[in-house]
């Protein structure tokens, strides 16, 4: 296989992706970031929640 | 590189170049939102109806696992019905029959979201409510969607009790554990069911009919349909008095509910009784009447409850 044909090979392999389609996956990765965001906190408010008043009572 | 290594490349740049359309609205869309609400409605009862306290962050969270676990559930089925979806009027233009979201986007979703809710049901709030919205989806998904749905005219019955279990996730939330209460309020929504999809499939069994889903007015006409619906009807009304029959609901819930029943049976002995022509308006208002029944009746059991109303006293003991 010489050079050119492994190049056009690589060519066809690689996805082409429109303005579109990247607009789009920006939407989805910033609602993923948002919505991962929002569990660290939702996680963060229950560990307290649960704990209540014994988060302050600890040895220092 | 081998020629098998380039073909596996180009097939893996299909499916990226084919895939990624989704907006993120899509994939909202995916998990059925005006399903969710009525879950998540029923799931809010079934947690202020539970005795004692649970604290309200946790009491979202819970509520929140529900609605992400009932959505995931919703996901899925779209997913798997992706093919008749495609040829119904009312489902072409969701996500994936209309092309925006792949099949295997859609199942990864749903999976990951299914999982995802059930372990934080579990970890945040407790395990028999996590168990319970693990068996809601796998009742949906397998029970409903793979098996039930494309076999029998009975699928909307039997798999009705998916979507009757949020109240009961609720209550388990709460309590971690489950009485008659909860298996009340279960009943409820499961028999309001037929009578609710059945009265949608009776104007809409041409779409139905076309994909080969044998839902009961394609298997067994319309005057079968409109008989089980009056049956259905006539066994709804007093399941919606049990409450106050149980004590744990009191004289608004008890009056307010004959008289929303009295209305129901009414539409549903209208529809039984119209004639073929009017047939298909009978069947739109009994099914737009079915949707404010049900979320008057749970307003009902939430008011109570909220102004601190007194139950009746029990007549029945279970």
């Amino acid at each position: 296989m010489n050079e050119e044909d492994e190049s056009k090979r690589h060519e066809i392999a690689t996805p082409v992706w429109t303005e579109e389609q990247l607009k789009r996956r920006r939407q989805r990765n910033m609602a993923i970031a948002w919505t991962l965001a929002a569990l660290i906190v939702l996680f963060f408010v229950v560990t307290i929640v649960k704990l209540g008043g014994n988060v302050a009572n600890r040895p220092l | 590189m081998s020629d098998r290594a380039i073909s596996t490349e180009s097939f893996d740049a299909h499916a990226l170049t084919d895939g990624g359309m989704g907006s993120a609205r899509d994939f909202f869309e995916l998990l059925k939102p005006r399903v969710m609400s009525l879950v998540i409605f029923t799931a809010l009862v079934g947690l202020a109806v539970a005795p004692g306290a649970i604290h309200p962050v946790l009491a979202f969270t819970a509520l929140l696992c529900i609605a992400v676990g009932a959505g995931a559930s919703g996901a899925l089925n779209m997913w798997y019905d992706a093919d008749i979806d495609a040829r119904m009027a009312r489902t072409a233009n969701r996500p994936i029959p209309a092309g925006r979201v792949t099949p295997g986007e859609a199942a990864a979703f749903g999976s990951i979201l299914s999982v995802f809710s059930v372990m934080t049901m579990g970890v945040l709030v407790n395990w028999v409510a996590a168990a319970l919205l693990a068996f809601t989806i796998f009742f949906y998904l397998v029970v409903y969607t793979m098996w039930l749905k494309r076999r029998t005219p009975q699928n909307i019955v039997i798999g009705g009790a998916a979507g009757a279990f949020p109240p009961m996730i609720g209550w388990a939330a709460v309590t971690g554990s489950l009485s008659i209460e909860p298996v009340v309020l279960f009943l409820i929504i499961f028999m309001w069911t037929p009578p609710h999809f059945w009265a949608l499939a009776l104007y809409r069994s041409g779409d139905y009919e076309k994909v080969g889903v044998p839902m009961l007015p394609v298997v067994a006409g319309a005057a079968a349909t409109r008989r089980q619906i009056l049956l259905y009807s006539a066994l709804l009304v007093p399941v919606t008095l049990l409450p106050a029959a149980l004590g744990f609901a009191g004289m608004l819930y008890a009056g307010a509910a004959a008289a929303l029943g009295a209305c129901f049976l009414w539409l549903a002995f209208s529809l039984w009784r119209s004639p073929a022509g009017a047939q298909d308006k009978a069947a739109k208002r009994l099914f737009a009447y079915s949707i404010l029944y049900l979320f008057l009746v749970f307003s009902l059991l939430l008011a109570e409850k909220t102004l601190g109303l007194a139950p009746l006293q029990p007549i029945l003991a279970l």
